[in-house]
């Protein structure tokens, strides 16, 4: 598949710029012309990833970096990839079970959103070096036409 | 502000604004714990009139109030929610525990 669209960005690790990276994604995502339904999907699963990237990846240390990339391939699929370089996931397994946190004040539902949510999600994590999180959406049964 | 909090009576009644994700629910945890205790309040209504956005973090500071105030046999209320986030609020099992209203109004009738 070829990508249509491309676009990425990095920001400082801060609570105030996971509103600007969800607003960013989902603003990019409105060229598939999907539902608005659809778009609250994606805010909400850039939203998710990328607090667990300032919470949990950096410990909400505020000076490190989050990257954020996100591509619209020509069959209408939106790739969404939310990068940190923190303390990385040692039970990727585990860290996704619903409801499992690291943290008792915290509820475990970032990556059952992003599951439930998004038709495929790929975590690379290492311990000490990182998370990457790909997400992956196809808007193809919709709208074929008005896009064309 | 994009907090609103204040007493009626026994209950704390609290209006948020916005998105509720990390930013502000650091500052509702914060502030509605603050306030839940300097007047000894065991009741508590969270007004989602004017939220167009949650997610997990926000869920967490709910779910958070609603362990506080059932640990002290005090009731709890979400009112208003509108549907972007009443769909969120439903997939995390919320409206399960905590009872969901459409206006303050519909509460003070019961
Ligand atoms: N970027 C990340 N870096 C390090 N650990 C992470 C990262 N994302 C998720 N985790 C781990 O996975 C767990 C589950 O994440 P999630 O489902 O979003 O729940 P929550 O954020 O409520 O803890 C977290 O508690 C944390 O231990
Ligand atoms: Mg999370």
């Amino acid at each position: 598949m070829n990508v249509k669209n491309y676009v990425r960005f990095e920001f400082q690790s801060l609570p105030e710029n996971v509103a600007f990276a969800r607003a960013c994604v989902a603003a990019f995502a409105a060229q598939l012309d999907c539902t608005l339904d659809a778009i609250e999907e994606i805010k909400l699963v850039v939203s998710e990833a990328v607090s667990n990237s300032i919470i949990h990846g950096y410990g909400n240390r505020p000076n490190e970096k989050v990257v954020v990339a996100a591509s619209i391939f020509d069959d209408r699929t939106l790739e969404i990839i939310v990068e940190d370089y923190g303390s990385g996931i040692k039970d990727v397994e585990k860290a996704i079970q619903p409801t499992f946190s690291s943290d008792p004040a915290r509820m475990g539902l970032g990556f059952t959103f992003m599951k439930s949510f998004m038709d495929e999600m790929e975590i690379l994590s290492k311990p000490g070096e990182g998370t990457s999180v790909r997400l992956k959406r196809s808007f193809f049964a919709k709208d074929k036409e008005a896009y064309a | 502000m994009d907090l609103d909090l204040k007493l009626v009576r026994n209950t704390l009644v609290v209006k948020v604004q916005g998105e509720l994700d990390m930013l502000i629910a650091d500052k509702m945890r914060y502030e509605v714990d603050k306030k839940l205790e300097e007047n000894n309040i065991k009741n508590l209504i969270i007004n989602l009139e004017k939220v167009n956005f949650i997610d997990s973090s926000g869920l967490g500071v709910i779910i958070g109030r609603y362990k506080k105030i059932s640990a002290v046999n005090g009731r709890m209320y979400i009112v208003g929610a509108r549907p972007p986030v009443e769909k969120i609020l439903h997939f995390s099992g919320i409206n399960k525990l905590i009872p969901m209203y459409s206006s303050e109004q519909d509460i003070i009738n019961i």
